[in-house]
C-alpha cells in the first residue's frame, strides 16, 4: 500500500529533496507518523491474531478437557514439550494461555492498534499538521512497543513458559510461581509501559501545539478529542502500575516482600520471605491503571464510529458539545472508580460506597455519549457501507456490554458475579464487538486514504456478518453461565464442579449439565468467528493489489481535514497551507453547492 | 498581543525580535541570577533546618510529619517556582500539574482509606455476631 | 514544510513543544515516584514495626547538599547562555554533571555499606544469648538488646517488640556482598566469623567471633529482602539514581555536542538545556521529598 502506491510521490519528491532516504529510513527507522502508524497498526493486528489463536486453543479445553487439541495439539506439543503432553494442554499452560491472551489482547493488540495506529495516523492529519510535535520519540515509542512484544512473545519459550497468574498479576501468586514467565512479563510491561508514555506525551502536545490556523477546540473533530483524552488518561493512570511493576520485579528478582504478607506459606513450607508486605497494595497500584485502562479502550473506538456515522449519515452529530463534555468527564472520572474491581477484598462499607458512587456516575456521561451517537442517526441520508455496518453494530453491542457493567459496579450483586463468566461475557462485549468492531470499521474507512483503493465490499459484508452473528454466539451465552455460579480460569471448563462429577452429588450450587454444554456451543461458535476472519485478512492484503481504485483524493466525501490530502499523503501531510473556517461536520448545510463542506473551504458558493 | 504575559521563549537575541519582552533581556537575567543564588542559599538553610528538626524530638508522630514535610514542600515550591520558571508560566502547565496532583491525592488518599475501613458487621447463622 | 513552535512559543499557549513535552513527561514522573510514595505509606501504617535510624543522616545530608548545588549550577549555565556566554555554560554544565557522578558515587557507597552489614537471627533465645554474651560481655549484653528495640521507637502504635526476639548486627569476615545462608551452604562454609558492631555510644568493636551456621535462624545483608524497609529505601532511591543517572547523561551529551549546537542553532539549544534543567530540577524535587521521608521520619 504505503509502498507500492506513494513511490510515485516519493519519487517526485526526491527530485526536490534530493536525498532519497533509503529503505530502512523509510520504512523501519522512519520518523513519518503515517508510517509509525501503519507500523503500529500491522503489529497490533499480528497480535490480535495471536491472541486469538491462544484463546482458540483454550476454548477447546474448555470444551472438551482432557482431549487433544487436533492438529495443534501436536504442534504445541513440540514447540513447548511436556507441558502439551499429548496434544492436551496442562492446566499450568492453559493459565500461561490465558494470562497471555488478556495481555496481549490488552497491551500488544486493542491498544496499540487504537491509540498508536489510528491516533498516530490520523491526527495530525485531522489536525492540519505536518507531524507529530516529536517525531523521533513517536519512532522509540514504537520500538519499545516491539521490544516490549518481542519480550512477551519470546516467554512462552522460556523454560517454564509464560506468565500464568492472570493478566492481573495478582500477588502473592505472581511473585511465588517458580518460574522466570512472570519476570518476563515485568519487564515486557516496563517497555510497553515506556512505550505509552512516550506516546502519550507527543499525542497531548501534538493536540495542543500543532493545530492549523482556525482549527480551534471547539472544531476539533471528535476522534481527535476521543485521542486527546485518551493520552491523558494513559499519561497519568500507567506510571503507578509501573512503579507496581517494578516493586513486583524486585519481590521477584531481589526476594524483597512488597506484596508478600507475614506468615505466607506455599506448599505446605513457610516461604522463607522477609514478609510486612501487602497482597492489596498490588491490587490497588494495579487496578489505578486498570480501570481507566477500559477507557483507553472505548474513548479512541468511540471517536472513530464518530467519524463514519457523521460521514455515512451525511448530517453533523447530534450534541458535538455534550459529546466533548462528556468524554473530559469520563476521562477525569475513571481515575476515581478502580476499587469496584475489589468489591471482595474486605472493603468496609463507606469507601464501597464511594466507589459505588463514582462508578454509577460514570456511566451518565457514557450514556451521553452513546446517546448523541444513537441521536446522530436520525433522520441521516444513511449509507450502508462496510465501515458503516460496523458503527451501526457497534452502538448496541456497548450498550449490552456497558449495562451488563451494571450489576458489576454495585458491589451486593458483585458479590455474586464477580470473577464469574458474566464478567468476561461484559467486558468481552464492549471490548469485542465493542471496540474492535470499530476498529475494522476504521480500517475499512482510512484504507482508501492510506492505499488510494477501496476494500472489497462483499468480503467486508461477509466479514461483518459472520462476526457480528459470532460475537454474540460466543459472549451471550457466558452471561448465563456466570449467573449459574460458573467461575472464570477454569481449565477444565468447571468439569471439575460440574453435576456429572459423580463427587459434587448433591451439591446444591454444582453446575449443571446446561452450563457445561453450553461450553461445547460457544467454542462451536468461536471456530465460526475464526473463519470470519479470513475474508477480512484476504481482503487487507488483496485489496493493496486489487480493490478498486479511489475516485478522488475524497473518496467518502468527508469533510474532516484528514482527507483534504493527497492519496496517500506525502512527507508534510498537506500540498498547501491549512486554515480552517468552519467545525468537522458540515454536511448537508442547507445554502451550500454540496452535501459536504471542507474544514478548509473558505466561502462555499451560495447555489442562488 | 501577549507579548507581556508570553514567558518561556527563546533567548532574547540582540538581533530581531520586535515583541520580546524585557524577561531575557541581559539585566533580567542577571536580576535572576541573583534571584537563583538567594534560593540556593534558602534551600541550604531549609536542608539544614530540616536535619536539625531530626534531633529535636517533637512528642506527637503527626506534628513531626507535618513539620518535615512542610519544610520539604517549602523547598520544593522554590525549586519549582524559581528554578523551573513555575510561577512564570502559563495556565496550560498549571492545568496538567493540578490534574496530577489531585489523581495523586486519590492514589494515595483512597488507597488509605480502603486499606483502613474493614467491613464493621459480619453474619453468624444470618445474624449479626 | 517544517514542525512550527520547536523554538518560538506558540502565542496562545506561550509554550514551545519541547517544554510543554517535558512538563507533560514530569506529570507522568509524579505518579510514578508518587505511586512508589503511596506504597511506602501504605507499608510504612500498615507495618508492626518500622526501623529508624538505619541510614547514615551526615551522608544523606552532604547527598542532599549536592543535588541542590547541582540545581543552582544547573540553572546558571542556563542563564550564561541566555547572556551568550558559552565558556560559563561550559563550566556550570560542567560542574553539574560533577555533582551528579558525586551523588552516585556517595550512593554507591552507601549501597556498599548496607550489603556488606548483616543482621543475624539465631534458632533461639538460649542461642543468642549465648553469642550476646560472647560479644558484649554479661553486663553489655542487656544494654545492647535495650538499645536495639529503641531502634524501633517511631513504630507504630501498639505494637511490642520482644527484646529476646533481638538480632546480632555487625560484619562478616571478608565483607562478602549480600550473602545468604542459601549462598554459604553452596559454598559449603558451615560457620563465619562475624565482628558485631559497637555498643550505642562506643567505638571499640568486640572481638569477631566463630558462629556455626547450625546455630543461625536468618542471615540477611541490609538488602530488599531484608525487610520492607530496606526493599523500599533501596527501590526508590535506586529508581531516583537511574533518573540523576540518565540525566547526567544526556548533560554529557550537551556539553560535548555543546560548540556544534552554539554555532547551528543557539535559540534551540539554550531551550534544550531549559528543557534539560526542567528535568534535572525536577530530579532534585523527589530527593527533597526522598530525604527526610525515607532518612529522617
Amino acid at each position: 500500500m504505503q509502498a507500492t502506491t506513494s513511490t510515485h510521490t516519493q519519487e517526485a519528491h526526491s527530485h526536490e529533496h534530493h536525498h532519497d532516504p533509503g529503505f530502512l529510513r523509510s520504512y523501519v527507522f522512519s520518523t513519518d507518523h503515517k508510517v509509525i502508524g501503519i507500523q503500529y497498526g500491522f503489529t497490533a493486528l499480528a497480535f490480535l491474531f495471536f491472541g486469538f489463536l491462544l484463546m482458540m486453543c483454550m476454548r477447546w479445553q474448555i470444551a472438551k478437557p482432557g482431549v487433544p487439541i487436533p492438529i495443534v495439539g501436536g504442534l504445541l506439543e513440540s514447540m513447548l514439550g511436556d507441558v502439551a503432553k499429548g496434544g492436551v494442554m496442562s492446566p499450568d499452560l492453559y493459565n500461561a494461555f490465558g494470562a497471555m491472551h488478556g495481555t496481549i489482547m490488552v497491551f500488544l493488540a486493542v491498544v496499540p492498534l487504537a491509540f498508536a495506529a489510528f491516533g498516530n495516523y490520523v491526527v495530525p492529519l485531522q489536525i492540519g499538521a505536518v507531524d507529530m510535535a516529536f517525531p523521533r520519540v513517536n519512532m522509540a515509542s514504537y520500538q519499545s512497543f516491539a521490544a516490549g512484544g518481542v519480550v512477551m512473545f519470546v516467554s512462552f519459550f522460556i523454560p517454564g513458559g509464560a506468565a500464568q497468574g492472570g493478566w492481573t498479576s495478582y500477588s502473592p501468586l505472581a511473585s511465588v510461581i517458580p518460574t522466570n514467565g512472570q519476570t518476563f512479563w515485568l519487564i515486557g510491561m516496563v517497555l510497553l509501559i515506556t512505550s505509552s508514555l512516550l506516546g502519550a506525551v507527543n499525542f497531548i502536545a501534538t493536540v495542543i501545539q500543532l493545530r492549523a490556523p482556525g482549527l480551534t477546540w471547539m472544531r476539533m473533530p471528535f476522534f481527535t478529542w476521543a485521542q486527546f483524552v485518551t493520552a491523558f488518561i494513559l499519561l497519568l493512570a500507567f506510571p503507578p502500575l509501573e512503579a507496581a511493576g517494578i516493586l513486583q520485579l524486585v519481590d521477584k528478582v531481589f526476594g524483597s516482600s512488597f506484596f508478600l504478607p507475614s506468615g505466607l506459606v506455599v506448599s505446605g513450607k513457610p516461604y522463607d520471605v522477609s514478609g510486612g508486605g501487602s497482597p492489596l497494595l498490588w491490587q490497588h497500584l494495579f487496578w489505578f491503571l486498570g480501570h481507566p485502562e477500559v477507557y483507553v479502550l472505548i474513548l479512541p473506538a468511540m471517536g472513530v464510529i464518530s467519524e463514519i456515522i457523521a460521514c455515512n449519515t451525511r448530517k453533523p452529530l447530534w450534541g458535538y458539545k455534550s459529546l466533548v463534555y462528556s468524554v473530559l468527564a469520563v476521562g477525569f472520572i475513571s481515575f476515581i472508580v478502580w476499587a469496584h474491581h475489589m468489591y471482595l477484598t474486605g472493603m468496609g462499607t463507606k469507601i464501597s460506597t464511594f466507589f459505588q458512587t463514582t462508578t454509577m456516575i460514570i456511566s451518565i456521561p457514557s450514556v451521553i455519549i452513546l446517546t448523541c451517537l444513537f441521536m446522530s442517526l436520525w433522520g441521516g441520508s444513511i449509507r450502508f457501507n462496510t465501515p458503516m455496518l460496523f458503527s451501526l453494530a457497534f452502538l448496541p453491542m456497548f450498550g449490552i456490554g456497558g449495562l451488563t457493567g451494571l450489576p458489576l459496579g454495585f458491589n451486593f450483586s458483585d458479590l455474586h458475579l464477580h470473577d464469574s463468566y458474566y464478567v468476561i461475557a461484559h467486558f468481552h462485549y464492549v471490548v469485542a464487538p465493542g471496540t474492535i468492531f470499530a476498529l475494522f470499521a476504521g480500517i475499512y474507512f482510512w484504507y482508501p486514504k492510506m492505499t488510494g483503493r477501496y476494500m472489497n465490499e462483499t468480503l467486508g459484508k461477509t466479514h461483518f456478518w459472520l462476526s457480528l452473528i459470532g460475537m454474540n454466539l460466543v459472549f451471550m451465552p457466558m452471561f448465563f453461565q456466570g449467573l449459574y455460579g460458573m467461575s472464570r480460569r477454569m481449565s477444565d471448563g468447571g468439569a471439575t464442579y460440574a453435576l456429572t462429577n459423580p463427587a459434587n452429588e448433591g451439591v446444591v450450587t454444582a453446575l449443571t449439565s446446561t452450563v457445561i454444554k453450553l461450553n461445547v456451543f460457544i467454542t462451536h461458535a468461536a471456530v465460526l468467528l475464526l473463519i470470519a476472519q479470513i475474508p477480512f485478512i484476504i481482503n487487507v492484503f488483496m485489496s493493496m493489489f486489487n480493490g478498486k481504485k479511489v475516485e478522488s483524493d475524497n473518496p467518502w466525501q468527508a469533510t474532516t481535514l484528514d482527507w483534504q490530502t493527497p492519496t496517500p499523503p506525502p512527507h508534510g501531510n498537506f500540498t498547501k497551507e491549512i486554515v480552517v473556517y468552519r467545525g468537522p461536520y458540515e454536511y448537508s448545510v442547507p445554502g451550500h453547492p454540496t452535501d459536504f463542506t471542507p474544514q478548509n473551504t473558505p466561502d462555499p458558493k451560495p447555489t442562488k | 498581543m501577549s507579548h507581556d504575559h508570553s514567558h518561556s521563549h527563546g533567548p532574547g537575541e540582540a538581533c530581531g525580535g520586535h515583541d520580546h519582552d524585557d524577561h531575557h533581556s541581559p539585566e533580567a537575567i542577571h536580576r535572576a541570577v541573583k534571584k537563583y543564588k538567594m534560593v540556593g542559599a534558602v534551600l541550604f538553610a531549609g536542608t539544614v533546618l530540616t536535619v536539625a528538626m531530626y534531633y529535636v524530638h517533637i512528642p506527637s508522630v503527626a506534628i513531626t510529619i507535618a513539620v518535615a514535610l512542610l519544610i520539604a514542600s517549602v523547598k520544593a515550591a522554590f525549586v519549582a517556582g524559581v528554578f523551573m520558571h513555575l510561577s512564570d508560566e502559563r495556565k496550560m502547565i498549571y492545568g496538567i500539574l493540578l490534574c496530577t496532583v489531585f489523581f495523586l491525592i486519590g492514589l494515595m488518599g483512597l488507597t488509605l482509606w480502603a486499606m483502613h475501613d474493614p467491613p464493621m458487621q459480619t453474619l453468624v447463622g444470618g445474624k449479626p455476631a | 514544510m517544517e514542525i512550527p513552535y520547536t523554538v518560538k512559543p506558540r502565542p496562545d499557549t506561550g509554550l514551545y513543544n519541547a517544554k510543554l513535552g517535558i512538563w507533560l513527561f514530569l506529570a507522568s514522573e509524579v505518579m510514578l515516584f508518587g505511586g512508589l510514595f503511596s506504597a511506602y505509606i501504605l507499608l510504612r501504617v500498615g507495618a508492626d514495626l518500622w526501623p529508624h535510624g538505619m541510614l547514615s543522616i551526615p551522608i544523606g545530608t552532604f547527598n542532599t547538599f549536592v543535588l541542590i548545588f547541582s540545581s543552582v549550577t544547573i540553572v546558571m549555565s542556563w542563564a550564561s547562555l541566555k547572556l551568550g556566554k558559552l565558556a560559563d555554560f561550559k563550566l556550570y554544565m560542567a560542574l553539574t554533571i560533577a555533582c551528579a557522578f558525586g551523588f552516585l558515587g556517595v550512593k554507591s557507597y552507601e549501597y556498599y555499606v548496607k550489603f556488606t552489614h548483616y543482621d543475624l537471627w539465631f534458632k533461639d533465645d538460649a542461642t543468642a544469648q549465648k553469642y550476646f554474651v560472647a560479644a558484649y560481655g554479661e553486663k553489655g549484653e542487656a544494654d545492647v538488646r535495650k538499645h536495639f528495640v529503641e531502634r524501633f521507637h517511631l513504630q507504630n502504635t501498639k505494637a511490642t517488640y520482644d527484646p529476646h526476639e533481638v538480632q546480632l548486627v555487625g560484619h562478616i569476615e571478608g565483607n562478602p556482598l549480600c550473602t545468604t545462608l542459601k549462598r554459604l551452604a553452596k559454598e559449603k562454609q558451615d560457620k563465619i566469623l562475624f565482628t558485631p558492631d559497637p555498643k550505642f555510644g562506643s567505638h571499640d568493636h568486640p572481638k569477631a567471633i566463630e558462629i556455626p551456621l547450625s546455630d543461625v535462624k536468618r542471615l540477611s545483608a541490609y538488602v530488599p529482602a531484608h525487610s520492607t524497609f530496606f526493599a523500599i529505601y533501596f527501590t526508590i532511591t535506586a529508581l531516583h539514581g537511574l533518573h540523576v543517572l540518565g540525566g547526567a547523561l544526556v548533560l554529557c551529551y550537551f556539553l560535548f555536542t555543546a560548540d556544534k549546537w552554539w554555532k547551528k542553532a543557539p535559540e534551540q539549544f539554550a531551550n534544550r538545556i531549559e528543557v534539560g534543567g526542567l528535568f534535572w530540577h525536577f530530579v532534585d524535587l523527589v530527593w527533597i521529598f526522598l530525604f527526610p521521608i525515607i532518612y529522617l521520619l
